[in-house]
């Protein structure tokens, strides 16, 4: 497992980071202080759980006037898709060493 | 995936022309096991932890450790499953008989380590987000 993978994985394992990174999916772009609004807790708080997703490139961000504007990046769960991928095949291997294994103990 | 089928968990089903009895052995006897996982110091016994060795490469020391959680004879076993560092996940297996055989069902559900502690709770989360995710990468392409 890669640096960003364990990255990825720890950022989505807190229920209010997974809030606003679905959020953030489902409805784009958004201002801190929108998504402070939301998530009901405190922006320094949201801000710390922000820099956690970034740090997991799960999210991006840019600066207008003021204010600045997060954006999802679904692409980052690539590591996600990966593991299932990875173990599919394993068990599938591992499935046809076990008829294998089976059709020897007949004999 | 395509979010048609929204699948939680990693789910590898296959039909076996054998008995349920047969194919329970090679689950739960060590040295029949070790011919077709890994090598392992596995016993049918909840609560008894174990591991599967298999050659260490990058990233990993080959080393999954286990812990079994659930043991009905010739119809389901389940075990925790954990590699360092990447993650726990639960695996449990399901032998259905039929009439050409038995059907068997492997689940591989994740859950997060930050959430170990609470485990059915994480569970839960993790499950529910996998949906989620997958509908979020049919959307993606």
């Amino acid at each position: 497992m890669t640096v960003l993978a364990d990255h990825v994985f720890k950022a989505l394992a807190d229920p209010t980071r997974r809030a606003i990174f679905e959020g953030l999916t489902r409805d784009g772009e958004q201002t801190v202080h929108a998504l402070t609004r939301r998530a009901g807790i405190s922006q320094p708080a949201v801000s710390k759980h922000l820099v956690i997703l970034k740090r997991a490139r799960l999210v991006r961000h840019r600066h207008e006037g003021r204010e600045t504007h997060y954006s999802a990046r679904p692409q980052a769960l690539a590591p996600l898709v990966d593991w299932m991928t990875a173990y599919g095949a394993f068990w599938n291997d591992r499935f046809d060493r076990l008829e294998n294994l089976l059709k020897r103990m007949d004999k | 995936m395509t979010d048609t089928a929204p699948t939680r968990t990693l789910v590898i089903e296959r039909e076996m022309p054998y008995p349920p009895e047969k194919i329970w052995r090679a689950l739960t006897e060590g040295p029949l096991l070790a011919q077709w996982m890994m090598d392992n110091d596995f016993q049918p016994v909840v609560g008894h932890n174990f591991t599967f060795r298999a050659t260490p490469m990058p990233n990993w020391n080959g080393i999954v450790e286990c812990e079994v959680l659930r043991v009905e004879s010739n119809q389901s076993l389940s075990y925790r499953w954990g590699v360092g560092g990447a993650g726990e996940w639960v695996v449990t297996l399901t032998l259905t008989p039929t009439l050409a055989g038995t059907h068997l069902r492997m689940e591989q559900s994740g859950f997060l380590p930050d959430q170990s502690a609470a485990f059915q709770g994480a569970q839960y989360g993790w499950n529910k987000f996998i949906g989620n995710l997958e509908r979020v990468i049919g959307e993606v392409g």
